[in-house]
């Protein structure tokens, strides 16, 4: 179904950018968000997360149940992208133990984001769809530990048309399973997992390095990356590469280029 | 026991006696007795201790010269007060400057007046009022004298005074400095008397709600009429009008004693008295010191006569006329010569009289009582189902819509009220976070609520009722004339909230260490420093050219989920004092510890709660072998053992 529509979706945008070309207002709508890293963009079947769709983001390696400190990672992972959407973020939250220090530290301003409290997965993501419908957020974001392929389908119709981003962090329920092996509307699928850092040589720890790799996505393949988590404005980087690496770290290479 | 201590190590004779020349040692009076009476005096007019101790003499406290009793009950002083009688003689006003001063400038109180609330409500036999001090903008005031303080012509003048600074005779009228002389302690308060005036002008609006349809703010009250210009707007009070309407609250004095109940929960320290004539019942609730006070049918020529001519709401230079004259009383002045006193005074004096004695009508205008906005719609037919109340509920929206326009209001609270046709109502509040007229909002958040109402055997009408409202001017037609200006986020707020139960918030920094205080909840809409206080314009801070520090430093980490509680850690070897663990066992996991970075050492905060003088956290931030990081905290600095018990706990989780 989706499969048939895409292409009919194509045509209406294309239609609807040539009048815009014809009328002239020089309105020009930004329809991805890139991540700004080439290895990540070019694998990506729009150049970057599109602002019009649903994304889904779950911690943990494949096929295992998300550890707290993986849920931390996919929650920076989706601040980070928060961070650098255009404008105000609604979070959608089931729990209390979101810190927003640490959101500040991925780049998201306090004054930005707007919480509110869910009572159940169901509620979280009726309110991410009257974010979706409102069209003046630059990103929304829900947690949530089970959602069903019409509820992702829901979300993923209200954000078209949008400039809003719909993030969707999956994380642990009660029934200790994958988050993400039922089957989704969404447009992109996630995971984020920990990865070692690299030693420094002063006393201390480097920067934060996640395995992110893309599961599914709509109109590309998944791929897997090993990435340095997030800065002070919410971007993402790759690990460099030392010409002259230590010999307790030449492990590394084999896994950066996995 | 401790009293015989004291007789033992005392000079003075035991068995409570005194010193023998001592000033209350005469007459074999006891303590107690002196304790009595002194206890019986007003405040200010009590000895000092050391009139009570050792001195025989004390020197007169120069600033105290002040008129008897003022602001004092009659009855509370004590009748035999001979041998204190050098506390409560008072000099009369010797000379210019002494004594409190008269305003300059006609806008003024009379001075002793202060600032009233007369709440009275008169038709030709009924009028009740409440008088009331009232209290300075601060909403408690406590033990400590209270002042507010206006500027008239070239000097401070007290505008008016709490009861603690009244008894030590600072009254409304008297200059700032001598009241500060007299009490160093002082608080004094910019007076404001246009916010006097609304919040008296909303108070009537409240008792024409709660009482009375007609009441009248006492300053207004025939206003056309005042030959003299008298209280003006220095006359804070009502007047409301309690006839016919009285037996709905249980009568006159029932009544009395619930408003002076009411006001009081309001702040409001009020004197009401009842009486046939809107000046007997000014002059009686000011005048008769009492707090209620209600006047019998036809009583008050009687009622009145002794009160002093100022009670008659005279111009103050008619009253010191007056008294030159050898008038003291309103019977004193009813006695003289009306032709005389016509042809000194002018009309308005003798108007002022008959109005009292209600010899001559007395023109009442009363406040306006804004209407509540409110769109209500009966059926012939009940209605029963949902989709019919929706599409009355589509229809009613757009009308009470155009009524807040008319009106030039914005909802804040909405009511929909369901009547049924057993005359039970069912009403659903809907809250906006801003003041809202827009007909499409509205009819979205009612709408989410329409499963709420229980039609039973149908419902007889629906309604709409506006119950917060605010002051909400014109809207442009298109709202994004700037271009591509950002959609309001207010409706999605309602929206949410409304899904939510209100539980919807955005977090504000706060400047603490401690990480389960570094941020507090604040409400969506409002600014970020909505809290802040501003600087004034000469405030030495403005001079700060530096950056703003934010509260939360983004050299310390921070993790991306904090535990509530923190949870302790299990089997933890780490060197002592400031080593960060090498090992350690969580939710029956246990981890060995690659790297870390720390100690980030936090201190109680003191100055909050005392317990926490010592405590001391220290935290570091640790990753495991997989990569995952933890936040992890040791109580105490690991030399000290009163700063922590040294166990180990994780506080976050890092991503």
């Amino acid at each position: 179904m989706p499969s048939l529509q895409t292409p009919v979706r194509q045509t209406i945008a294309d239609l609807r950018e040539q009048l815009r070309a014809i009328q002239g207002d020089g309105y020009q709508r930004r329809e991805a968000l890139p991540f700004g890293i080439a290895a990540i963009d070019d694998r990506l079947a729009d150049g970057g997360l599109r602002l019009d769709a649903l994304h889904e983001v779950a911690g943990g390696a494949e096929g295992s149940v998300p550890s707290l400190a993986d849920d931390s990672c996919a929650t920076l992972f989706i601040a980070g992208i928060a961070a650098r959407a255009w404008g105000p973020v609604l979070w959608a939250v089931r729990g209390h133990d979101l810190f927003a220090p640490g959101l500040f530290q991925a780049g998201l301003a306090p004054e930005r984001v707007i919480y509110a409290e869910a009572a159940s997965d169901a509620e979280v993501m009726a309110i991410m769809e009257e974010g979706l419908r409102h069209r003046g957020l630059g990103a929304v974001v829900g947690e949530v530990s089970r959602a069903g392929l019409a509820a992702t389908r829901r979300l993923q119709l209200a954000a078209e048309g949008g400039r809003t981003a719909a993030l969707l962090l999956k994380r642990a329920g009660r029934n200790a399973s994958d988050p993400l092996a039922v089957p989704s509307a969404a447009s992109t699928r996630w995971r984020v997992a920990a990865a070692p850092s690299r030693p420094i040589r002063t006393p201390g720890l480097g920067r934060a390095r996640w395995r992110l790799s893309l599961a599914r996505q709509r109109g590309g393949e998944s791929f897997e990356h090993l990435v340095e988590a997030c800065d002070a404005t919410g971007r993402l980087a790759l690990p460099a590469r030392m010409a002259a690496r230590p010999a307790a770290t030449a492990g590394s290479a084999a896994r950066d280029a996995a | 026991m401790a009293e015989t201590e004291r007789d033992l190590s005392c000079s003075v004779p035991r068995g409570g006696g005194w010193r023998p020349g001592a000033r209350w040692a005469r007459e074999g009076r006891t303590r107690e007795d002196v304790q009595a009476q002194i206890d019986a005096l007003p405040l200010h007019q009590r000895p000092p201790m050391r009139e009570l101790g050792r001195r025989t003499e004390a020197a007169a406290h120069p600033f105290r010269a002040m008129p008897p009793d003022k602001g004092v009950p009659p009855e509370s002083v004590p009748p035999e007060s001979v041998p204190l009688s050098r506390w409560s003689a008072v000099r009369a006003p010797a000379g210019p400057g002494e004594g409190p001063h008269p305003p300059k400038s006609k806008d003024v109180p009379y001075p002793g007046e202060g600032r009233f609330f007369v709440t009275g409500r008169m038709t030709g036999d009924v009028v009740g009022r409440v008088s009331e001090e009232r209290a300075p903008p601060v909403r408690r005031v406590s033990g400590i004298p209270t002042v507010t303080a206006e500027r008239v012509g070239a000097q401070m003048l007290v505008a008016a005074a709490c009861p603690a600074a009244r008894a030590l005779g600072i009254e409304p009228g008297s200059p700032l400095t001598r009241a500060r002389l007299v009490v160093p302690a002082l608080r004094v308060f910019p007076a404001d008397r246009a916010a006097d005036r609304a919040d008296l002008l909303a108070l009537a609006r409240m008792a024409a709600l709660r009482w009375s349809p007609a009441v009248s703010l006492s300053g207004d009250h025939g206003a056309g009429d005042h030959g003299a210009g008298d209280q003006g707007a220095g006359d804070h009070g009502l007047f409301v009008e309690l006839t016919g309407t009285a037996h709905l609250h249980g009568g006159e004095e029932r009544w009395a004693r619930g408003a002076v109940r009411v006001l009081a929960r309001l702040g409001v320290e009020a004197r009401v008295a009842v009486a046939d004539t809107a000046g007997a019942a000014w002059a009686l609730s000011r005048h008769s010191g009492r707090r209620t006070l209600l006047c019998p049918p036809g009583a008050h020529p009687e009622m009145i006569a002794g009160l002093p001519t100022a009670a008659l709401r005279l111009e103050p230079a008619h009253v010191e006329l007056l008294h030159r004259l050898g008038a003291d009383s309103v019977a004193h002045m009813a006695a003289l010569p009306r032709k005389g006193m016509a042809r000194r005074f002018g009309g308005a004096l003798l108007r002022r009289l008959d109005q009292a004695m209600g010899a001559v009508p007395e023109p009442f205008r009363p406040v306006d009582v804004p209407e509540p906005v409110r769109i209500v719609q009966r059926f012939a037919e009940p209605v029963m189902t949902a989709e019919v109340i929706e599409r009355w509920l589509e229809a009613l929206t757009p009308r009470f819509c155009e009524a807040l326009a008319r009106a030039g209001l914005g909802v804040r609270a909405v009511a929909f009220a369901a009547e049924r046709v057993d005359g039970s109502v069912q009403a659903i509040r809907v809250g906006l976070s801003r003041p809202s007229r827009d007909p499409g909002h509205l009819l979205r958040l009612l709408k989410r609520r329409i499963a709420e109402v229980a039609p039973g055997w149908g419902l007889d009408s629906l309604g709409l009722h506006a119950i917060r409202v605010e002051p909400l001017g014109a809207e442009a037609l298109v709202p994004r004339l700037a271009g591509d200006a950002l959609p309001d986020l207010a409706p999605l707020v309602d929206v949410v909230a409304d899904r939510t139960d209100g539980r919807v918030w955005r977090h504000v920094p706060v400047e603490s260490d401690v990480p389960e205080r570094s941020v507090s909840r604040t409400r969506p809409l409002d600014p970020p420093d909505a809290g802040a206080v501003p600087l004034r314009a000469d405030d030495v801070r403005r001079l700060d050219r530096r950056k703003r520090v934010h509260p939360w430093d983004p050299r310390w980490p921070r993790p991306a989920r904090l535990l509530r509680r923190p949870e302790e850690l299990l089997h933890v070897i780490a060197e002592l004092p400031d080593r960060a663990p090498a090992r350690f066992t969580w939710r029956g996991v246990t981890y060995r510890v690659v790297g870390s970075d720390g100690p980030e050492r936090v201190g109680g905060e003191w100055w909050l709660r005392l317990a926490e003088t010592h405590a001391v956290r220290d935290y570091w931030q640790v990753e495991v072998g997989d990569g995952q990081r933890f936040w992890l905290y040791r109580r105490g600095d690991g030399l000290r053992t009163e700063t922590g018990d040294l166990r180990w706990f994780l506080h976050g989780l890092f991503g």
